[in-house]
């Protein structure tokens, strides 16, 4: 069958069926289990609305614990054992971590998702504050701003080619189509560089991907921000004599700092997640591995999926911070 | 603000020119590649596509015609033709005869030629060599010529990565499959979404704080965790990889941003409809198929964008749930992935197919930016 035929039924299938569940399943409730009617009208009307929520959430809820919930655990029961030859598995306890710890690949992804995890936030975050400020004070601003926020709706793959022609090389004879080394040479480069093959710069370079990518986002989020502010607190501080970098830093700044935070975790979270870009870049070469990617390599090329089980829980251990933040500040808003 | 006295700085204009800087900066990376997917493959090898709407200048090497179509008349052999074949666009300013000196003569000047006899070429490539015996030899003479080429644009790129069938790239059905996996597995989440945020909103039962909680937590949890656990499952219930499980995978991976999503613009939604609905004897699923659904629209519109946009860039889940060893199945992004490995020089090509595939949601993206940015502002935690 053709996919696409196939993925038209799947539509109707899954959709009709979600509908026929959730009218069936309510009509069941009201008609047949919990009528209410008769002598037992108020009791049954309640038992019906104390199982009502569970009818409209068991889909989401089966859906949630399979593809989410479950994983968790299960990639934690994987990392603490290994695959026997004929399938089944052996419980090694810490072996993979050891092992995990003991190469010099793992800390070399390590290294660099920390390096990540500094610039990418910080740099999305100062350029998205910066273009949120700019663009609110001019006419054209919105324009300015799609364009700047156009780059979200580009993959990561896209945006790899996209910047792997900044970055391309030429030999020195002949004239370069990369826009880098076009312009190191035109102010002064002897030889043109092979960008992504220069250790440690060459993360930066990918990093500079992301924060393209990430930059529109931190700006549409801080510029509804900014517009949130109450202008007394601006117009006082005017009166006062405070200069704009003042009235930016002083009053603007820490009125928002609840929302530069809710911004710099999400791009936190992106970043440990990142995948793609140093996939499709450099594949890790060159001292650029990161830690998705390192789990990738032990998953699916190596095929060890206990070594990989464990980088996978290296990455849910550094998202758990941010995990407890949300959920506490979530509670914190529904009180 | 703008009116208050003291804002109205003399630095408005450095803060046109500098929205000006940066808005260049962040779509010059993106020109590039679109003009390049315009130009071809001499074209992006030879200069840089920031000059492509100049005239560019080539050093070429060309060849006469062989000796056989030599002529004779009154008593000299001569040679007669167009070094570009006919007389294009481009100009010749200077030629030489040897690889080591190109640029020897100018054109209209006669070289004499190393085997005897003479050559001259003009501007528009019309060349003639003159001899007193005849030319020897089975090739024609090379002249090394440096030519100023004007701009051309082609859409011949296109044509090749979309429509040519002996193309073996691939692109077209790719683009397919992208399309395939899409759709189903952005239609599916919403509507398993919307029930269960309903009842998160307007239900009142025990353990309800305790599911949001749940569902904020699982925004954050990364699907690398997932990859393995459910590729297991998927192979132990017999679906293996494919469509189903690549739709399935997506519906799980984007259910808890839908939930959070429309939890969050439902309970914003005025109370007292939904409670004289209630009064008037509607029940629950009355209530949420004929007044939250439709008043959820813009929800729910800024959701299906996210969940297009995810899906349709995604390449970790496709390559994981859908792509088997034929092939068969590929989508865009691991086609260029692929491209970027074999045929990385290749620039017209690459950037022609990277181009079809972030086509369909930059339209996406313009054309439905307002609700984009509302959901993004509803649901900044994923």
């Amino acid at each position: 069958m053709h996919p696409a035929l196939q993925g038209l039924i799947t539509i109707v299938i899954g959709v009709g069926g979600c509908v026929a569940y959730y009218y069936f399943s309510n009509q069941f409730l009201d008609k047949v289990l919990y009528p209410p009617r008769g002598p037992r009208a108020g009791h049954n009307i309640n038992r019906a609305n104390l199982i009502r929520p569970w009818l409209f959430l068991f889909p989401a809820l089966l859906a949630l614990g399979l593809y989410l919930a479950y994983p968790v655990f299960e990639t934690l029961r994987m990392s603490f054992s290994e695959r026997l030859p004929g399938g089944g598995s052996a419980f090694v306890g810490l072996d993979n971590y050891s092992q995990m710890f003991a190469e010099p690949k793992f800390w070399e992804a390590m290294r660099n998702n920390m390096l990540w995890l500094i610039v990418v936030p910080g740099l999305s975050t100062a350029f998205g504050l910066l273009a949120a400020q700019l663009t609110d004070r001019i006419s054209w601003g919105n324009i300015a701003k799609s364009l700047i926020f156009m780059p979200m709706a580009i993959s990561f793959v896209g945006a790899a080619v996209i910047w792997k022609l900044v970055y391309d090389t030429r030999p020195i004879e002949q004239e370069q189509i990369g826009v880098l080394n076009a312009l190191y040479l035109y102010f002064g480069g002897s030889d043109p560089q092979t960008w992504l093959t220069l250790p440690i710069w060459n993360s930066f370079f990918l990093m500079i991907v992301l924060v393209w990518i990430q930059t529109g986002f931190a700006m549409v989020i801080l510029s509804a921000a900014l517009r949130g502010i109450p202008e007394e607190t601006i117009e006082a501080a005017i009166l006062d004599g405070a200069k704009p970098f003042q009235v930016f830093f002083k009053i603007k700044v820490p009125q928002i700092i609840g929302t530069i935070v809710v911004v710099w975790t999400t791009i936190t979270i992106v970043v440990l997640k990142v995948f793609d870009i140093v996939f499709a870049m450099t594949n890790g070469q060159w001292e650029t591995q990161v830690l998705a990617n390192y789990m990738y390599d032990k998953l699916f090329r190596a095929n060890d999926w206990g070594l990989g089980s464990a980088s996978a829980m290296v990455i849910m251990l550094l998202v758990t911070p941010i995990l407890i933040w949300n959920v506490y500040n979530a509670r914190k808003e529904m009180r | 603000m703008d009116n208050i006295a003291g804002t109205k700085s003399s630095l408005t204009w450095a803060v046109h020119i500098s929205v000006v800087i940066l808005v260049a900066l962040w779509l010059f990376p993106t020109l590039g590649l679109l003009v390049s997917s315009f130009r071809t493959s001499d074209q992006i090898a030879t200069s840089g596509w920031w000059n492509a709407t100049f005239p560019s200048t080539q050093n070429l090497t060309l060849r006469t015609e062989p000796p056989k179509s030599q002529i004779e008349r009154e008593g000299e052999f001569i040679i007669e033709g167009n070094l570009f074949g006919s007389a294009g666009s481009s100009q010749i300013q200077v030629y030489g005869i040897a690889s080591n000196a190109l640029g020897a003569y100018q054109v209209g000047e006669t070289a004499p030629l190393r085997n005897g006899g003479t050559i001259t070429v003009l501007a528009n490539g019309d060349y003639q060599m003159k001899n007193s015996e005849a030319f020897k030899g089975k090739r024609g003479q090379r002249v090394f010529v440096t030519a100023e080429t004007p701009p051309k644009f082609t859409l011949e790129n296109y044509r090749n990565v979309l429509f040519d069938p002996a193309n073996s790239e691939g692109m077209a059905k790719a683009f397919f499959n992208t399309l395939t996996v899409t759709i189903p597995a952005t239609i599916i989440p919403i509507l398993v979404a919307a029930f269960a945020a309903y009842a998160l909103a307007w239900m009142e039962f025990p353990g309800r704080a305790l599911l949001i909680a749940m569902i904020v937590g699982l925004l954050v949890v990364p699907l690398q965790l997932a990859l393995i656990p459910l590729l297991k499952f998927h192979n132990f219930v017999g679906i293996g990889k494919g469509y189903f499980g690549v739709w399935l995978a997506h519906t799980g991976f984007g259910l808890p941003l839908a939930i959070y999503l429309l939890r969050n613009y439902m309970v914003g939604l005025p109370r007292d409809i939904i409670e004289n609905a209630k009064v008037d004897g509607a029940s629950d699923f009355q209530i949420f198929v004929k007044i939250i659904l439709p008043l959820s629209f813009p929800a729910l519109a800024s959701f299906a964008i996210f969940q297009f946009l995810w899906t349709w860039n995604d390449l970790l889940v496709a390559l994981v749930f859908l792509i088997d060893a034929t092939g068969e199945t590929t989508v865009m992004t691991k086609q260029i992935v692929e491209l970027l490995g074999t045929r990385g020089g290749n620039w017209e090509i690459l950037a022609t197919s990277a181009f079809v595939s972030i086509s369909v949601p930059l339209l996406v993206f313009f054309a439905m930016q307002k609700y984009l940015v509302r959901g993004l502002l509803a649901g900044s935690v994923k």
